[in-house]
């Protein structure tokens, strides 16, 4: 009985292609859409978050200012000064390590090659506050750190554009006003989440950069690690108390600094692409529903123009019940036909759309199950009432239809 | 199975030998109420045998089409008795009647009605594929009825490469291939060139005989009626006479 019927609802689809095709458009396009966005923006979510997590976990960001624009004008809020990295890094609670940085632009030059590149002096700490293995040469000693001695760890661009394909290690080459010893290459990071190359630096004891570029003691930026046990939100607010204090701020007065969470931001960010994959997914939806309308304005015309052969059926002794079957089944197979084209063009479009979006190709077995499903009710949904009209003609004026 | 359930709650046996295949009994018929109701159909009796090949004919709005539909199955009389095979048939409902055309009888219409973009052989196989059968059986049983009608090379055609007069054919094969007791053919002919219908109506009179299928046609040609066994002349809702016993190839005398 189910495969007579099912076979009906097939033969009947397989008679009228081009109509069958154009009664599921509707379907296809919704469901293509549906899962291309729902995917897209998963892969953009997903890339967003491996680009934040490459900053590093549980690392905060401490600058000083109001944001990373400069904001209001007025004054430059004055930057840090050693004793604060040593009064964070011995007094709040769940700090593991503090990585000052202090940063100048210097043009660097090897032989016939120069490049112009950001100087960045720092500790030992901040290969592994946010690790950044090397690879090639050593980190420097703890000693010619406490020194300031003129030794550098160069990114890859820097290697890339001063020494080619050759041996960096052991050279020595001029940033600056000074010549400095390489002692090891960094591995490559790529480009940072927010533009920019983090691969052209030349890293450096801190007090070398202060000593020979900037002249003074500041220090710029603090990368500071947190322990897993703690909650960085908590670690925060000590180093916010702590630097308050320090930098002399009035009750009621606003920081002067300001402190980020890298995981605050993946967070943000994760949820606002979120946010966006659902609204856009909701648009798609609505055609989704159009496509179900489609189908049963297509199915209400199909039971007028099919009147007679209803007619026909009813007379050689089909039950109404199997006439609103076959009408529903093919309302459904219809549906779910379109539901399947729909997927497969997703796919391939999502293939197409990876590689220029820049995100990684993911297949999410739950949307598509989802949309199919969608598609499947849709057909039951809107397959119903036409179906029911077609059961309950008269076979007398079926049979009279013209 | 309709049988038994339809005539279950009536406490009657099924019909003796001597009674006739269908009884219609003061059958009338109203359409619509009030002060448009028309009265189709105002007390018919008429009684068929097994077997007989009756013709019914009558001037347009005589009641002979809707004699044929309540005959068919397809509408209930608005009162009075309507027996087949000694059941209530007005005492069904829609789905019993479709039931039981789907067991008992076969339709061939003036328009053919053939499904379009169907070939021939899926247009036979489409009541026994509402009865259930198997893919083979099916097969089987409509080549067979095909080849009956004469027209098993033309399986695969569709109606819209058969003649008139094949798809008159096609349609007959349709309704004969579930072997019903009667065979209902609403002016089979009125569609087709007269040399086509005499083929039609010997067709339809060599299974009337060999198969022994009762068949029912309406028709306004004396000429086709010339062929039945029993010529009903229908007037003003009414049967007006009876020529039992026609002879078959005489042409029935009109008043």
């Amino acid at each position: 009985m189910g495969g007579t019927i099912l076979l009906l609802a097939l033969r009947s689809i397989a008679r009228h292609k081009l109509r069958s095709f154009l009664t599921i458009l509707g379907i296809i396009i919704g469901v293509g859409a549906v899962v291309t966005m729902v995917t897209l923006g998963k892969a953009t979510t997903a890339a967003v978050q491996s680009q934040i997590s490459a900053l590093g976990t549980n690392i905060l960001q401490i600058r000083p200012g109001q944001g990373f624009g400069r904001g209001g004008g007025g004054p430059r809020p004055p930057d840090f000064k050693p004793a604060d990295v040593t009064a964070i890094a011995n007094q709040v609670a769940g700090v593991t390590a503090v990585a000052p940085q202090a940063q100048a632009t210097a043009t660097a030059i090897y032989e016939g090659a120069n490049w112009s590149t950001t100087v960045n002096g720092t500790t030992d700490a901040s290969f592994t506050v946010q690790p950044w293995p090397l690879v090639a040469g050593r980190r420097w000693t703890p000693a010619e750190e406490q020194a300031g001695k003129a030794v550098c760890i160069i990114g890859n661009t820097v290697r890339q554009n001063l020494f080619r394909g050759g041996q960096a290690v052991g050279q020595r080459f001029r940033i600056g006003p000074i010549s400095c010893d390489i002692i090891g290459v960094l591995s490559t990071r790529g480009q940072a989440g927010f533009g920019g190359d983090q691969d052209d630096v030349v890293a450096m004891p801190i007090k070398a950069v202060q000593r020979r570029f900037t002249g003074n003691r500041d220090v710029r930026l603090m990368l500071v690690g947190v322990d897993q046990a703690y909650s960085t939100a908590a670690v925060q607010a000590s180093i916010q108390d702590l630097l308050r204090e320090r930098r002399n701020i009035t009750q009621g007065k606003d920081d002067d600094f300001f402190i980020f969470d890298t995981k605050q931001i993946s967070d943000t960010l994760t949820g606002t692409t979120t946010l966006l994959t659902r609204i856009v997914a909701a648009v798609a939806a609505i055609s989704l529903v159009v496509g179900g309308i489609g189908i049963m304005n297509i199915m209400l015309v199909s039971v007028t123009e099919r009147t007679r052969e209803i007619g026909i059926r009813l007379a050689i002794g089909a039950v109404a019940r199997e006439v609103l079957m076959q009408f529903l089944v093919e309302a459904v197979a219809l549906s779910c036909l379109g539901g399947l084209i729909g997927l497969v063009i997703a796919q391939l479009v999502i293939l197409a759309i990876t590689p220029l979006m820049q995100v990684p190709f993911l297949f999410d077995p739950q949307i598509n199950v989802i949309a199919f499903a969608t598609s499947a009710i849709i057909g039951v949904v809107f397959g119903y009432f036409p179906a029911r009209r077609a059961a309950s003609l008269n076979p007398i004026d079926a049979l009279r239809h013209e | 199975m309709l049988a038994a359930r339809a005539g279950a709650g009536q406490g009657r046996a099924v019909a003796s030998s001597a009674d006739p295949l269908i009884r219609l009994r003061n059958v009338t018929k109203a359409y619509g109420s009030g002060a448009t109701q028309f009265q189709a159909l105002k007390g018919v009796d008429l009684d068929i045998q097994a077997g007989d090949f009756v013709a019914v004919m009558g001037p347009s709005g005589s009641g002979k089409s809707t004699t044929m539909n309540i005959l068919g199955c397809l509408d209930v009389p608005t009162a009075g008795e309507f027996l087949f095979k000694g059941v209530h048939i007005e005492r069904l409902d829609r789905d019993q009647r479709a039931l039981l055309r789907r067991k008992y009888l076969g339709f061939v219409f003036q328009g053919f009605n053939l499904l379009a973009r169907t070939s021939a052989l899926e247009n036979v196989e489409l009541p026994l594929l509402y009865r259930g059968d198997e893919k083979k059986a099916r097969r089987a049983l409509a080549m067979g009825a095909l080849e009956k009608v004469g027209l098993d090379q033309w399986w695969d055609h569709t109606p819209g490469e058969l003649s008139g007069g094949q798809q008159q054919r096609v349609a007959i094969a349709r309704a004969i291939v579930t072997q019903p007791d009667v065979l209902l053919a609403d002016e089979p002919t009125g569609n087709l060139d007269s040399e086509r219908s005499v083929e039609i109506m010997e067709l339809l009179t060599d299974l009337n005989r060999a198969s022994n299928i009762t068949v029912l046609m309406v028709t306004h040609e004396p000429d086709m009626a010339a062929f039945a066994r029993t010529v009903v002349h229908f007037k003003d809702g009414l049967v007006e006479r009876i020529e039992r016993g026609h002879q078959q190839g005489v042409v029935p005398e009109m008043r």
